[in-house]
């Protein structure tokens, strides 16, 4: 019983921890959405976003987040292989989505659609870039998870980590939902 | 916290959430295929909108558990007067970024002019 108030504890702080993070996020969208038609005479969000490559990353992200649901099911029903497994999987389909955003990204500087181009490129880097840079702490994350949970087995200290990846990870996605909307769909309508 | 989770509650999210994704994709697809004639523009800009209202609501009940804790709602309450100050920041940007002077002149040349004059740029 003591256990679990402390863990409902962390749990608490750690959620707290991400509404800060929903803010940070707020203030670049709030960003982008005011200079996304400052293009400089440089290419505007039409003339770089694919649909097709948007919806890819969109796809992978969101399976990720449902293969993270079930790494969390199977550490609540004491399966830790099954843990491994999915925590795996979960790392796969992240890497994936981050190497697609910086195959995008090397992309468009490769076509001179860099950061320093326009105040709407600025802002779309910063935007993007620091949903990726969150997706590459989770990655790591998942790695140092992985370890501990193959060294302890699934202790509640494993377990209860684990419970606040599989919310900073569903948090990621849902960040993601609204950049896919007001950056890539919006940018090409 | 610490509710059972079930792999039903996980699967009927991810399907929700793939549907609404692919559904305004698909609007925006249909939009381009038939060269810009099926929906306008602002139709598809409002049901882009809405579906990610839609698909965000859809990840915090089955993937977050949002309004599921047990006892006092101290998850919910941090998580709403979160999305107040979101509101505020966003709508708030936008709101007098779109009124400052640059953006009150009637032409684009004026505008220029006076960019030019002011900032010389």
């Amino acid at each position: 019983m003591k256990e679990e108030i402390a863990d409902d504890k962390s749990i608490f702080g750690f959620w707290v921890y991400l509404m800060t993070d929903l803010i940070l996020f707020s203030v670049l969208f709030g960003a982008y959405a005011v200079l996304r038609g400052n293009t400089f005479g440089g290419p505007a969000p039409r003339d770089l976003f694919s649909l097709s490559s948007a919806l890819t990353s969109t796809l992978v992200l969101l399976t990720s987040s449902f293969t993270c649901g079930l790494a969390a099911i199977a550490a609540q029903r004491g399966k830790r292989n099954g843990t491994i497994a999915w925590l795996t999987a979960t790392f796969a389909l992240g890497a994936t989505f981050l190497t697609l955003e910086l195959a995008e990204f090397s992309r468009f500087v490769a076509t001179g659609a860099s950061w320093q181009r326009s105040a709407f490129l600025s802002s779309f880097f910063t935007l993007v870039g620091t949903h990726g840079l969150h997706i590459a702490v989770g990655l790591l994350w998942i790695v140092v998870a992985v370890i501990q949970v193959r060294l302890r087995g699934l202790t509640p200290a494993t377990t209860s980590k684990l419970t606040r990846f599989t919310l900073f990870w569903h948090f990621l996605d849902i960040v993601w939902i609204f950049i896919f909307t007001t950056v890539y769909l919006l940018g090409i309508i | 916290m610490n509710e059972r989770l079930t792999i039903k509650r996980y699967t009927i999210g991810f399907i929700l959430s793939v549907l609404l994704t692919v559904t305004a994709c698909l609007l925006i697809f249909i939009h381009d295929q038939s060269g810009h004639v099926i929906f306008t523009h602002p139709f598809l800009r409002v049901s882009v909108v809405v579906l990610a209202l839609a698909q965000f609501i859809v990840q915090l009940i089955f993937f977050l558990h949002l309004g599921s804790e047990r006892g006092p709602r101290f998850k919910l309450a941090a998580f709403a007067s979160t999305i107040g100050i979101v509101l505020i920041v966003i709508i708030g940007s936008i709101w007098i970024m779109n009124h400052l002077n640059y953006n009150m002149m009637s032409s684009t040349q004026q505008m220029n002019a006076y960019i030019q004059s002011q900032d010389g740029l």
